[in-house]
């Protein structure tokens, strides 16, 4: 069995799944902050 | 203690978190290129699993990080319980997400890897098992969370069950001692290894930096709950203001 596509598909997987979850979180705190800096 | 009094300043805490988010963040992914450099180019195949044995350089980070999520939540509930510090509630609710994350990440590597190992993507056992009900119970917590937030409650019954919840990791740990499972046992302590240090090294460089990528995680949702908190506060004076003034 060829050993690469399983290797591949775990890193992708855990790139986007921890890129997605990174750049949500910058997102959300960013539109927080800013919203609450706008208000004040 | 007088010093964690000090820190649980929503005003101190930002004043540290605000540079310290992006510094734990960029180290993290710099720990993490080298060592994922290092573990899918400079070390060699293992004898016996070949290439798939890369795997290990993520699977055991996403595992460390899923289980000491759950130990973060814990410790936070606890402190909240005792102390009543809010930013250990917040703290609890920011590594939930991020936790329940990686704890799906250990699963879903673990069952690739198990794939072309063991020959099947899942085993009822106990450590895969353990782990699947950790992922359920933050799950749990999230929801709980959400519910305690709608109704209006002080956060005590989501730190109760944060408490409760860690009851799962001595289990997760010790399954592959109490039970016959198909989940190679500990080869990885603190002092001593079973794997050879030629293909053991880049683990450190991507444990190290999982974890300040988690660390760096957490603070910016800590943020983004600290914020929408006292939007949510700014928002109930604005509303009292307006109706004593009808």
């Amino acid at each position: 069995m060829n050993p690469w596509p399983f290797v591949t598909a775990a890193y992708v997987l855990t790139g986007v799944a921890s890129a997605g979850l990174a750049l949500w979180s910058y997102l959300a705190m960013r539109a927080c902050e800013t919203k609450g800096r706008e208000k004040k | 203690m007088p010093s964690l009094h000090a820190l649980a300043n929503p005003a101190r805490f930002l004043k540290i978190a605000r540079p310290l988010t992006p510094l734990l963040f960029w180290a993290g992914v710099a720990f993490l290129g080298y060592g994922i450099w290092g573990g899918l180019t400079q070390t060699p195949a293992d004898y016996l699993q070949g290439e798939t044995v890369r795997i290990l350089y993520i699977h055991v980070p996403t595992a460390w990080l899923g289980m000491s999520g759950w130990s973060g939540i814990a410790v936070s509930s606890l402190v909240f319980l005792i102390w009543r510090h809010p930013l250990a509630m917040i703290a609890a609710r920011a590594i939930a997400l991020p936790g329940a994350v990686f704890a799906a990440l250990c699963l879903a590597t673990g069952s690739i890897w198990g794939r072309p190992t063991w020959g099947t993507w899942w085993q009822w056992d106990g450590r895969l098992t353990s782990m699947l009900l950790l992922l359920f119970v933050y799950l749990g917590f999230m929801a709980l969370v959400r519910a305690d937030d709608d109704r209006g409650g002080d956060g005590r019954i989501p730190a109760i069950y944060g408490i409760a919840g860690s009851i799962l990791l001595p289990i997760i740990r010790y399954s592959v001692v109490w039970w016959n499972t198909l989940h190679q046992g500990q080869s990885i302590g603190l002092t001593k290894s079973s794997i050879d240090a030629s293909i053991l090294w880049p683990l450190w460089f991507t444990l190290s930096g999982f974890t300040l990528f988690f660390a760096g995680v957490v603070l910016m949702r800590m943020r983004t709950i600290l914020a929408r908190t006292k939007a949510e506060a700014r928002m109930r004076r604005m509303a009292n203001v307006v109706e004593v003034m009808a």
